[in-house]
């Protein structure tokens, strides 16, 4: 017994030595060469092994589609992920430990760049595959944008908002009227006020008009609500979601219940690429910056804060405009991505999926936003063919959590950029 | 003219008059010690001057000019720093994180430094984390820096909040019962603190304090309250022989 103990530990001492050699600069060479592995022969090896085609989310449809091809769809991913992945990850360990050294000393802004471009590479020939990988990544990134801006207000601040998918709706409205209105010709507002190839350009200045018409939303629930602490915003918050909602299907302008669509084809995966590096930049920026950091101290112990000249009263309105303002920007790429919205999407569920993401990944930390926004949204795509019982499973899993870690998987920890590119020349001592 | 100056404050709880008709003057250099027996009124009195509650009536007048209505955060930023009875810490931030927090006042550089990080932001935190570390090292918790404030021994979470108080720069410091729990070693050290702390910024400091022995040490003018109003007021000999004193800490029988 103790034996096999000994040789567990010892086993997980060699992976863990494995993986603390190798600088996040190799994984992300790696990925593109994976992808582009599954360019070259990835149909060949898929019908070799019998699949009917390219797994497009690492298998999970098929594999609960067809239980008979678990074993193919495996070892697909085993063969075009995870063996070259890990295997180049290795072999590029030392000159890539090399290269992130040499990037180390540059200004940050450097190696970041160099990152996220593999990064981006890798991604893009991901969704080359299908356009349903690009639909999926696209949501995705959106997901972790809304998880990480409602975790600013229920994780950082801890205040209890269910008025995301308000904000998200005011943003996708916002933004939609915005570029119909001026760039595309269509039946609710006529003709093109600009010239169409004027849009692709003045898109972001649609995000942000959807993102401030987020925010003011955002002011008008925070002044009443912030007077005390308590469930009062919790309230106020899913009224104002609600009423957000009703709003809509009210507005013939925009629609009505029956949605609004023609959103031109601005949001390709690029920009919303872009766009949520952004908002993970900034909103990481703000929570490490002092002024954000007043946030925990205001959720911890608001009268020391106010003692210690904290502005209490300013860093919470000001945090939960910012949260809504960011929800708002995905609502905005939301829309222009599906190219339709109605109002019927930003309800209770659309809620209940980002409360579970916040409280998944972990509370007051960006990686947990990542985390909890990537996983269960590519979930909740894989889980599809369960139909109802998907409904059962997430929750499921999100009580396990609930129970084993109460503030979710990854929380409290700070989003480092640095740690996170540095070469692991030296790795970590065993403590 | 005095630093801080109350006159007449009284405070209601609904019908409960809680303070009546307090002064208090207090100049630069001062230590000035509030004593009294449990419910006397001693923590309102702080609340009210540091801005949590607003006195009923009167006027607190801080370097001659009026804060009365103004909010706590910005009577702190005018000078007037305090700490706790019952430790009031961050749970989830360091040491660190507290002291730097209590420099929020000075910090500048406004939400563009905050969202995009600015040379401006860089330049302001990095000399808020040099005075905190300053700080820090004077009261014997820079080993602690980047720790959870809940992992430290209970004196080392006493000596936290003084830091985050010194932290704000203030020209008066309110420490409510600032050895409450300790033991007579910890006692001592705290003792030493208050008297460098006194001596290198040159404070005012305004005490309350359950202790007498320290009281009677540390201060040069005493005030004894009583069921919210100041019952004796002079230095440590003259409040240590007062019969209303001694009344009201012992008990009318005892006295006769």
């Amino acid at each position: 017994m103790q034996e096999a103990a000994h040789k567990t530990t010892a086993f997980r001492r060699r992976i863990a030595d494995f993986l603390g050699k190798i600088p996040l600069l190799a994984w992300l060479a790696a990925a593109p060469l994976a992808v582009l592995l599954e360019h070259l022969i990835g149909y060949e090896l898929a019908t070799g092994v019998g699949l009917p085609k390219i797994p497009v989310l690492f298998g999970f449809v098929i594999m609960l589609k067809t239980p008979l091809l678990i074993p193919s769809a495996l070892l697909y991913v085993l063969l075009i992920y995870l063996i070259p992945v890990c295997l180049v990850a290795w072999v590029l360990a030392a000159p890539a430990n090399w290269l992130a050294g040499r990037l180390y000393r540059l200004p940050i802004i450097v190696p970041v760049l160099v990152h996220l471009a593999l990064l981006y590479l890798a991604l893009h020939l991901w969704a080359d595959i299908s356009a349903y990988r690009g639909l999926t990544l696209r949501l995705t990134l959106i997901a972790v944008m809304m998880t990480l801006s409602l975790n600013v207000i229920n994780g950082y601040m801890g205040e209890f908002s269910c008025s995301h998918p308000g904000f998200m709706a005011l943003g996708a409205y916002g933004a939609s009227v915005f570029s119909v209105f001026f760039f595309a010709s269509d039946k609710l507002f006529g003709e093109a006020l600009l010239p169409e190839i004027l849009g692709a350009f003045c898109f972001p200045i649609g995000l942000v008009f959807g993102g401030l018409i987020a925010s003011l939303g955002a002011l008008a629930i925070a002044i009443p609500s912030f007077r005390t602490r308590g469930d009062y915003l919790a309230i106020i918050s899913l009224a104002f979601m609600f009423i957000v909602k009703s709003a809509i299907e009210n507005l013939e302008f925009v629609g009505g219940p029956r949605g609004l669509s023609g959103q031109p084809n601005y949001a390709s995966l690029p920009v919303v690429f872009g766009v949520a590096v952004v908002c993970v930049w900034i909103i990481n920026n703000f929570v490490r910056s002092t002024l954000g950091k007043a946030l925990n101290a205001v959720r911890d112990d608001e009268t020391a804060a106010e003692a210690m000249t904290v502005n209490t009263r300013r860093t919470k309105i000001l945090a939960f405009m910012f949260g809504a303002f960011w929800a708002g920007v995905a609502g905005g790429l939301f829309a222009h991505v599906l190219r339709y919205v109605n109002p019927g999407t930003f309800g209770i569920q659309k809620l209940a999926e980002v409360l579970a993401m916040v409280y998944f990944g972990g509370l007051n930390s960006v990686y947990g936003s990542i985390l909890g926004g990537v996983s269960l949204s590519l979930l909740s795509e894989a889980l599809r063919p369960l139909e109802l019982f998907k409904w059962i499973i997430i929750p499921l899993l999100l009580i396990l959590v609930m129970i084993y870690r109460p503030t979710g998987l990854i929380a409290f920890k700070e989003f480092d950029v640095r740690a996170l590119i540095r070469p692991k020349t030296h790795p970590r001592k065993e403590v | 003219m005095p630093l801080l100056e109350v006159v007449d404050m009284s405070h209601d709880f609904g019908g409960l008059r809680a303070v009546n008709r307090y002064s208090l003057g207090i100049s630069t250099g001062e230590i000035r010690g509030l004593i009294g027996p449990n419910g006397a009124g001693k923590t309102t009195i702080f609340n009210l001057i540091t801005g949590m509650y607003h006195p009923t009536e009167g006027d607190i007048r801080l370097e001659n000019e009026s804060i009365v209505g103004l909010r706590p955060n910005q009577i702190a930023a005018r000078g007037l720093g305090r700490t706790f009875q019952n430790l009031q810490l961050w749970r989830h931030l360091t040491v660190l994180e507290h002291v730097m927090m209590a420099r929020y006042s000075k910090l500048t550089y406004g939400l563009a430094g905050a969202f995009f990080g600015t040379p401006k932001r860089h330049r302001q935190e990095k000399e808020s984390r040099e005075k905190a570390y300053e700080l820090m090292e004077m009261l014997n918790i820079a080993q602690f820096a980047d720790q959870i404030v809940l992992n430290l021994p209970y004196g080392a979470q006493r000596r936290v909040e003084m830091a985050r108080a010194l932290a704000t720069e203030p020209k008066i410091l309110f420490l409510d019962e600032p050895t409450a729990g300790m033991n007579p070693e910890e006692l001592m050290q705290m003792m030493k603190i208050i008297r460098r702390v006194h001596r290198e910024f040159h404070l005012a400091i305004f005490l309350i304090e359950h202790r007498l022995r320290m009281v009677m040490e540390l201060c040069q003018q005493i005030q004894t309250l009583v069921f919210g109003e100041v019952i004796a007021e002079g230095t440590p000999e003259q409040i240590q022989s007062d019969p209303k004193v001694i009344e009201a800490y012992l008990g009318k029988e005892m006295v006769e």
